[in-house]
């Protein structure tokens, strides 16, 4: 039942790693629904998934972070220690987040040793010592890193190396890679691979989680598959076809009559009232290389991406609220002020964050206030804004986007998460935007406040706004009239007409070679 | 089990010793160069020092400028562990005017202004260290453990701290201390004060045990990434709360030598420090940020304070004038300390 029947090399191998039936519920959310994982010693096991499949729980439990409400957890030959016993969980298996767990102001030598003893101990630190050893896991470990340099002024690779160091220092032999690839470059991916292939070599078992399924067939072994809490798919790498790895992922819920519907394709204007061209944006997360594309008035351009990819990085650009290194960005013509986001709102851009805790709106104001934030200069004569004013406006959005509030002084921070979304997007739109920049707009929102906001963003289009929906959901894709599919900071295909197919979607988002999907596709 | 399969893959060609080592030897420096940002500005002041008044560069006034910043290296010794750890505390210069304060109202007779009990003198000096212990950790508790506002709470407790401190006496002066009490602040030991070698030996250890010891790395990383620190095993909230204890204590020790050496205490003694305590640890490169500066920084910034204070006595500034010079050479410190990367904030 654990491993399904497969022989191979893989069954010898002794495990490093163990999750035997696992359940694990949240409250009401089952997050893992008798899960079962095994890891062995110079094996690669891919762990793939999408948003909210369960991978985030399964490390959890799997590094001891929190106990699983049923199930077996075992490390090597070891029953899993209890919570409490950081020690030994350390000393079994490590985990490399995407969160850097580096000291910024301590050495490399220290960051690896961290905690641990080096010298005959007492407390006291034998730095000699502790140097030595950190420079013999590097050489060990073929990792070319100076042990006295400041982690603070490392790469975010040599991070990561700093912290594969380190689990392998204590002697760990399981190590899970949480999306190491995401906020790394091209060479420093290959690096990566390499370092893999090398521990896979010497015995190391590992956990390799990634959004990016090419990585899983360039580096991984095995692969296991979760969906929704539970594991659909477990097999090696070569025994499973890209298209059904896709469609593990994804599933094959039927597709949604919202989707299939074909927007109005409103592509009258000669001129695109956006244009980005050769757009360069270096970013820690999401660095956008050589992006170009226009949005005209009246279409929707969907601009799809995982994290890290980019996508966002651009709406970022659009807005001003990042500088980007090279490249133009026009609006009617008229190239933006980069990096000034009151000036590309003056030239009639609006913006829905990816945050809204963070960016999206002001909890301690009403809805009202909020809703008119960005308006308050047309509301006011010499610095005086008039209150009726602002209430008209307000109460119109508030009908438009179907807010559900006490009134309009209510206090945004009680609103329901959907609400509060309403409003952000109804502060966006109370402008009346040349073009509207949405990123993400419905997550975290329950279905009906999908659907108003949805409808909300389509009807601004059909108004005649421009709009850039960044988003990875395929439910807000529906109010798209064109795709654009960002990897790794390039787009890397174009689809021009809805309805889209699901799986070739997901399969060009992931990063496999769209060729290589074909087989659900028409 | 796992450990007799792993075989060690062998080491990568191209990479000398020889190589790493003159890296290793550049990169010690840059560290040790972002550290001693304020010694040539030192130098700088001990010329115009020496242009200033003859009087300046002979031994007696470094003892006496010495003597006279003692408590205060102390109290900055103090605030920089804690600041490391990422937290800090408002409340040190009250506990270092209340502590003393206790001690003395308890031992001196009401001749003195003392409440009358004439206490043991040594008894006293335990008091002092008793409420620094409380004090320490009441504040631990109440801002790690139950996580009050660091700046808010310490600064609440600043206020009630002085406010005991003044209320106990009437707002009058305790005078007439025994020599037990006296001693660490006025005694001379090999013809320096009591309370230099004191703190000169208290830096050196919370810079060594910061250095060599494994709470004392562990306060760097607790402030430099707690996460970091908590996945690695440290127990993060312990060592913090000893860390308030142990300033608390320092703080309190620093009182009893500012009323050693004025021989007495004032119902204000304390008021203000703390603005010098942090403008040294800042001054010094201590990150307020937390994980981030050496001891060694902290007393230079302790150093540079002490000298300008000197010159600019030594050089009849108007007194009026003084607290505005300091408040200019503390920002023309951090412009420079910003410049040369101690301080990153």
């Amino acid at each position: 039942m654990l491993e399904p029947v497969n022989g191979g090399p893989v069954a010898v191998r002794p495990s490093v790693g163990l999750a035997q039936s696992v359940w694990k519920a949240f409250g009401e959310t089952q997050a893992l629904h008798d899960v079962s994982l095994e890891v062995g010693a110079g094996e690669c096991h891919g762990l793939v998934g999408r948003n909210g499949a369960g991978k985030s729980t399964l490390v959890a439990i799997l590094t001891g972070l929190i106990r699983p409400d049923r199930g077996v957890v075992r490390l090597g030959a070891e029953t899993a220690p209890s919570l409490a016993d950081r020690a030994t969980w350390q000393r079994l298996v490590a985990c490399v987040y995407q969160k850097s767990m580096v000291v910024p102001s301590l050495t490399v030598a220290e960051n690896v040793f961290l905690n641990r003893a080096t010298g005959d101990d007492h407390g006291i630190i034998n730095w000699r010592a502790m140097r030595s050893r950190a420079r013999q896991v590097m050489l060990d470990w073929g990792f070319d890193l100076d042990v006295n340099r400041l982690a603070q002024d490392l790469t975010v690779e040599q991070r990561q190396v700093v912290e594969i160091a380190r689990a392998l220092s204590v002697g760990a032999r399981f190590l899970i890679l949480d999306e190491p690839t995401a906020s790394l470059e091209k060479a420093a991916i290959e690096r990566l691979f390499e370092r893999i292939h090398r521990l896979k070599g010497s015995g190391v078992g590992i956990l390799y989680i990634s959004h990016h399924l090419e990585e899983i067939y360039e580096v991984c072994d095995r692969v296991t598959v979760l969906r929704d809490g539970e594991r659909v798919l477990s097999a090696p790498v070569g025994e499973i076809k890209q298209d059904r790895l896709v469609e593990a992922m994804v599933g094959f819920a039927p597709q949604r009559e919202t989707e299939i519907a074909n927007p109005a394709l409103v592509i009258a204007s000669a001129r695109p009232r956006l244009e980005i061209s050769h757009l360069h944006v270096p970013a820690t997360l999401g660095p956008v290389q050589d992006v170009s594309f226009s949005v005209s008035p009246g279409e929707c351009v969907g601009l799809v991406g995982l994290q890290g990819s980019g996508s966002a990085t651009v709406a970022d650009a659009v807005v001003g609220l990042v500088k980007p290194a090279s490249g133009e960005i026009r609006l009617d013509g008229k190239p933006i002020h980069t990096g000034r986001v009151d000036a590309t709102l003056r030239q009639g851009v609006t913006y829905v964050p990816e945050d809204r805790h963070a960016r999206g709106f002001v909890p301690y104001l009403g809805v009202g206030e909020n809703l008119t934030l960005s308006i308050l200069d047309r509301l006011s004569n010499w610095g005086i804004f008039s209150r009726s004013g602002r209430d008209r406006v307000a109460a119109g959005l508030v009908e438009q986007l179907g807010i559900v509030t006490s009134g309009l002084g209510q206090r945004v921070g009680q609103l329901s998460g959907g609400n509060q979304q309403k409003v952000v997007v109804g502060r966006a739109l109370a402008r009346h935007p040349t073009l509207l920049v949405a990123v993400s707009p419905t997550v975290g929102v329950d279905v009906a406040a999908k659907e108003s906001l949805l409808n909300v963003i389509g009807a601004a289009r059909d108004g005649g706004t421009a709009v850039l929906l960044v988003s990875d959901d395929l439910e807000d894709l529906r109010i798209c009239t064109r795709l654009l599919v960002m990897v790794k900071g390039k787009i890397v295909k174009e689809y021009r007409q809805p309805p889209w197919d699901r799986h070739e979607l997901i399969a060009s988002v992931e990063g496999l070679e769209p060729a290589s999907a074909q087989g659900e596709s028409e | 089990m796992s450990k007799s399969t792993v075989e060690r893959p062998v080491d990568r060609p191209g990479q000398t010793i020889a190589g790493t080592l003159r890296r290793h030897g550049r990169h010690i420096m840059v560290n040790w160069i972002r550290e001693l940002a304020l010694l040539p500005v030192i130098v700088v002041l001990l010329v115009i020092g020496a242009f200033v008044n003859p009087a300046f560069l002979t031994t007696a006034n470094f003892i006496n400028v010495a003597q006279e910043s003692a408590a205060l290296g102390a109290v900055v010794v103090a605030e920089t562990l804690i600041l490391l750890t990422g937290k800090f505390d408002l409340s040190l210069q009250s506990t270092y005017g209340l502590a003393p304060m206790v001690g003395a109202w308890l031992i001196v007779g009401t001749d003195g202004q003392g409440l009358g009990t004439n206490w043991n003198p040594f008894f006293g000096i335990a008091i002092v260290l008793l409420i620094g212990l409380i004090v320490g950790a009441f504040n631990g508790f109440m801002v790690i453990k139950l996580g009050f506002n660091a700046f808010i709470f310490t600064l609440a407790m600043l206020i009630l701290l002085a406010g005991i401190q003044e209320g106990i006496v009437s707002g009058r002066t305790v005078y007439h201390l025994p020599d037990e009490f006296t001693y660490l602040g006025a005694q001379y030991l090999i013809g320096v004060p009591v309370s230099v070698w004191v703190t000169g030996a208290i830096f050196l250890l919370s810079a060594l045990f910061l250095r060599y010891h494994r709470v004392g790395r562990a306060i760097y990383a607790i402030g430099g990434n707690t996460e970091a620190a908590r996945a690695a095993g440290i127990h993060v909230d312990r060592i913090r709360i000893g860390v308030f204890i142990v300033a608390s204590l320092l703080a309190a020790l620093a009182g009893l030598m500012t009323a050693g050496e004025v021989d007495a205490v004032t119902a204000t003694q304390g008021n203000n420090l703390i603005f010098q305590v942090f403008a040294a640890a800042v001054i010094g490169g201590i990150s307020l940020d937390g994980g981030r500066g050496r001891m060694v920084g902290a007393l230079t910034g302790v150093i540079l304070l002490a000298l300008v204070q000197n010159i600019l006595i030594l050089s009849q500034v108007q007194t009026f004038w003084i607290d505005a010079a300091n408040g200019l050479i503390i920002l023309i410190a951090l412009g420079l300390a910003r410049l040369i990367g101690t301080e990153r904030a």
